[in-house]
């Protein structure tokens, strides 16, 4: 055990003042759940509504504001502080550092999350509701047509822009300057590589978000004709200028995900990971893509055929780089020795699932075809593969995999499996058939459908139902785990683990590494 | 056996249908539940052939891919024994997997290379006509550089019982209009989009034409439909309340019928010019009245004036108060709020007609007539 100088405080001034990347980390993490609940919810009205064909639950206009809270809250308060909570628990302990480079400034970018949440969700409550223009916003519906709460979602997001961008000066300062000797960059863990591009897109397009909504706020209030063509304005710019944001965004949110399937993989294959330099390569030619592809979200808002040519030419070239990650994934199982502990049964299911919805993609990024699909429930299909079966699958994949170390105490394992599977057959259920209506001509974000979609809706919303469900054994099992867990006396846990983090003592001490390890 | 059992019989079966029917079914042409229609144009052909390929490439490399995890997950399992390989990199094998892919992407863009040339090729049409987005409607208008437009909207003809469940829904529930576009066979007809308040977007998937319809913009498309029939569609842009209320219904007929149905849509625009001079009395009002309110005023104030999205017009003191605040609020719509401007979507005899059924129906005893020319004054200020 180490020398505790100071140890955590007392109460709740622990976790108001604190500093320390452990506890900070902690709270990203029950936040990001907690808004991961929160959003599931309202895809469960969402998936309720559409249980049926009929306006049965909800009317058109609270739809719309399901759908729309539904994908701000998982996008910016799930998935994105959830990696935070991970990069913030693992970098350090993974570079060999005793702390995060700016701890003051990292307990600033989590605190002021709760309290903006707070106010996006109390949209709900305002009158005229909560916006109703999909997470998406486009103009004008989200500027001449939008209801008054849309000052506050405004104010929101550029509040979730500040925290993102100072979580990723962080982690950049963090990487940068306080790796061990001799942990070279091209010895550092995938993880800490994957967070380290994703930081750079973060910095690079969250002001490109913030200058969005700030041209939004002063066509609502100040006169402005940014996107209205009344004024000389283009409602087209401002899909340009969110896509520029956007398109990177999704890479934001995948990137980690790769990093820590490219941690899992290998412990349980026990074997090292296979191209790991190609690896690297091709997460920063994901990145560097990118930032050219944005318009393949708008290829049916009347582009020039060069625009359109372009940006189809481009959006396929990511298949390439994609593929060569889940070709490394897939050849580190190759020969290897495979277990499969619930953190392995989340990353082979994410490898199966991730590459459907690549599939889908490169799909979709067939301009002709993409007349046919844009907008339509395929999207949604494809969409969901990405985020859930990519970002929230890979999330779960790494609790289970580094909760051991962090609190010293295992997690009951035939509960893991059971939310593995459950989660995997729910997700199925809910997603595969949303190809079939999508393909069959239903448009997404409808509140009520033709006959003709009515069995595939139905399965879907009680595959959604299974899903959601699963999460409460998941927050079950966690929560068991840290007060009542086995305790784990082996540093590694798990037997073919590699890193530094596994160095260290199990339960993960409160400071991480007082004194730099040495690096061969 | 009835609808509800067939349904509960499906769903059972659901994850096995699932598998067999998307396999039995993909080529099933027009009538798929689980696949892209080829739909009634050579364009849309073209758009099904590019997706069935791509859907092939990558059902091929998937099922390779997943072969060897597959294999993988039998064979190098910790439990028969195996001792696990060291190796980690082979850059011949990494160069192989970079450049096929490519090289594989390349033959695929070739023909979605051409297929959006042709989808982009928008001169030479037979006919044009311009497509407007509202929220939430369409309205069609057929250009004609030797007369008079024919133009019309285009609603949602699903009664609202069907939609709140209380009466049984119908064979095109949500796809029904009360005026379907109609246009000829076998000719090229081009469609110029563009909308009146927020970004709306056009899907016919049969006719494989989609296009934003951007307030301020016009955009391009077109379609040859080669077979006769009764096509549909929906809105397919969040244009907010009521996007998932905005069907599209497209009846492709011969020339002749064509010619036929425009002659008497111009005739009736003539009439209506006339009726425009004349005076009416308040059972003719209120009996045209009804059916214009049924048209473009229900789905928001409700079938008895109770309100819903839209305020109750039954008591409302705006119905039953002075005429002249009444025809603002119609003609020009309140900003901020989801009620239109209809001075430009009605004719002065609809809107006549309408402002007089709204201040008697419903418990309104206003009795006051409203005329054509009362709203031709009060536009003109």
């Amino acid at each position: 055990m180490g020398d505790y100088h100071h140890g955590p405080a007392k109460g709740l001034s622990r976790w108001l003042f604190t500093t320390n990347h452990k506890d900070i980390g902690t709270m990203y993490l029950w936040f990001s759940f907690a808004m991961f609940i929160l959003g599931g919810s309202f895809a469960m009205v969402i998936r309720a509504e559409l249980f049926e064909p009929g306006m049965q639950l909800v009317d058109p206009a609270f739809f719309n504001q399901m759908t729309t809270l539904h994908g701000l809250v998982m996008v910016f308060g799930a998935i994105m502080p959830s990696f935070v909570g991970l990069a913030n628990w693992l970098i350090p302990m993974m570079i060999g550092a005793p702390d995060m480079a700016l701890p003051r400034m990292n307990n600033w970018s989590f605190w002021i999350l709760p309290p903006t949440f707070l106010v996006l969700a109390s949209t709900l409550f305002m009158e005229g509701g909560a916006p109703a223009f999909g997470w998406t916003f486009y103009a004008p519906l989200s500027t001449t047509y939008a209801p008054p709460s849309v000052t506050f979602f405004i104010f929101s997001i550029h509040v979730l822009g500040l925290s993102s961008i100072m979580g990723s000066i962080n982690i950049i300062a963090t990487v940068m300057n306080m790796r061990a000797p001799g942990m070279t960059y091209m010895k550092m863990p995938l993880f800490v590589w994957t967070w380290l591009i994703t930081a750079f897109l973060l910095v690079a397009v969250m002001p490109v978000l913030a200058g969005a909504v700030t041209m939004m706020l002063m066509d609502i209030h100040f006169g402005t004709s940014f996107f209205s063509a009344a004024g000389g304005g283009d409602p087209v710019l401002f899909q340009h200028v969110f896509w520029f944001f956007g398109h990177p965004e999704v890479y934001i949110i995948i990137l980690p995900a790769f990093g820590v399937i490219s941690q899992v993989i290998p412990a349980f294959s026990r074997k090292p990971l296979f191209g790991y330099a190609s690896m690297v390569y091709a997460t920063a030619s994901i990145a560097f893509l990118s930032f050219i592809v944005w318009a393949h979200h708008m290829f049916t808002v009347g582009m020039p055929v060069a625009g359109e040519l372009f940006f189809m030419y481009a959006t396929m070239l990511i298949a390439v780089p994609t593929g060569v990650k889940v070709f490394n994934w897939v050849t580190t199982m190759w020969r290897g020795a495979l277990t499969f502990e619930t953190p392995m049964l989340f990353a082979i299911g994410f490898l199966i699932l991730f590459t459907i919805g690549g599939f889908t993609g490169l799909m979709l990024a067939i301009a002709p075809a993409d007349f046919q699909y844009h907008d339509s429930y395929f999207v949604v299909a494809h969409f969901h593969y990405v985020m859930v079966a990519g970002a929230v699958f890979s999330m779960s994949a790494g609790i289970y995999f580094w909760l051991p170390k962090w609190c010293g105490r295992m997690y009951n394992e035939a509960m893991g499996k059971t939310h593995f599977w459950i989660s995997f057959i729910g997700f199925n259920l809910a997603f595969f058939p949303q190809h079939f209506v999508g393909l069959a001509g239903m448009p997404r974000r409808i509140p009520d459908y033709a006959l003709q979609f009515a069995d595939f809706n139905m399965m879907s919303s009680i595959g959604a139902f299974i899903y959601g469900a699963s999460q409460i054994l998941f927050l079950y099992n966690v929560i068991a785990t840290i007060v009542a867990g086995k305790p784990v006396s082996d540093e590694k846990v798990w037997d073919g683990a590699e890193g530094l983090e596994w160095t260290l003592p199990t339960p993960a001490p409160y400071h991480t590494f007082e004194t730099p390890p040495l690096v061969k | 056996m009835s609808f509800q059992a067939k349904r509960l019989c499906k769903l059972t079966l659901g994850p096995v249908l699932m598998l067999t029917s998307a396999l039995v079914l993909a080529a099933g042409g027009e009538t798929s539940q689980v696949n892209m229609s080829p739909g009634v144009t050579e364009v849309g052909k073209n758009i099904y052939d590019l997706h069935m390929i791509i859907l092939g490439i990558c059902t091929v490399i998937g099922l390779g891919v997943f072969g060897v995890m597959f294999y993988s997950i039998i064979y190098h399992r910790k439990s028969r024994g195996v001792a696990p390989a060291t190796f980690h990199e082979s850059t011949a094998v990494e160069i192989a997997w970079t450049v096929v892919p490519f090289l594989i992407l390349i033959l695929m863009a070739v023909p979605a290379t051409s297929t959006l040339l042709q989808i982009y090729d928008n001169d030479d049409a037979d006919l044009d006509i311009l497509v407007t987005g509202y929220q939430w409607k369409w309205k069609y208008e057929y250009i004609n550089e030797n007369g008079e437009n024919v133009s019309f909207f285009s609603n949602l003809k699903t009664a609202q019982g069907e939609i709140h469940n209380l009466e049984a829904k119908g064979e095109h529930y949500l796809l029904e209009v009360d005026e379907p576009l109609v246009i000829p066979v076998d000719k090229k007809v081009r469609f110029l989009v563009t909308a009146n308040d927020v970004i709306h977007s056009w899907w016919v998937p049969a006719l494989a034409v989609k296009k934003d319809a951007i307030p301020g913009f016009i955009n391009e498309t077109w379609a040859r439909v080669e077979q006769t029939g009764v096509y549909r569609g929906q809105c397919a842009e969040l244009c907010g309340t009521n996007h998932g209320f905005m069907p599209i219904v497209v009846n492709v007929v011969d020339q002749s019928e064509f010619d036929q149905w425009l002659g008497e849509k111009e005739k009736d625009a003539a009439a209506v010019k006339k009726l425009m001079a004349q005076n009416f009395t308040l059972d003719e009002l209120m009996a045209r009245g009804k059916s214009v309110y049924a048209r473009n005023c229900q789905a928001c104030h409700g079938a008895n004036g109770e309100g819903g999205v839209g305020k109750a017009i039954a008591g409302s003191p705006i119905a039953t108060g002075d005429l002249a605040t009444h025809m603002d609020v119609v003609i020009h719509g309140v900003p901020g709020t989801a009620m239109q401007a209809f001075g430009g979507q009605l004719n002065d005899v609809d809107m006549a007609a309408v402002l007089t059924y709204q201040r008697s129906a419903f418990g309104n005893n206003m009795g006051d007539k409203v005329q054509p020319i009362d709203v031709f004054n009060h536009k003109k200020g």
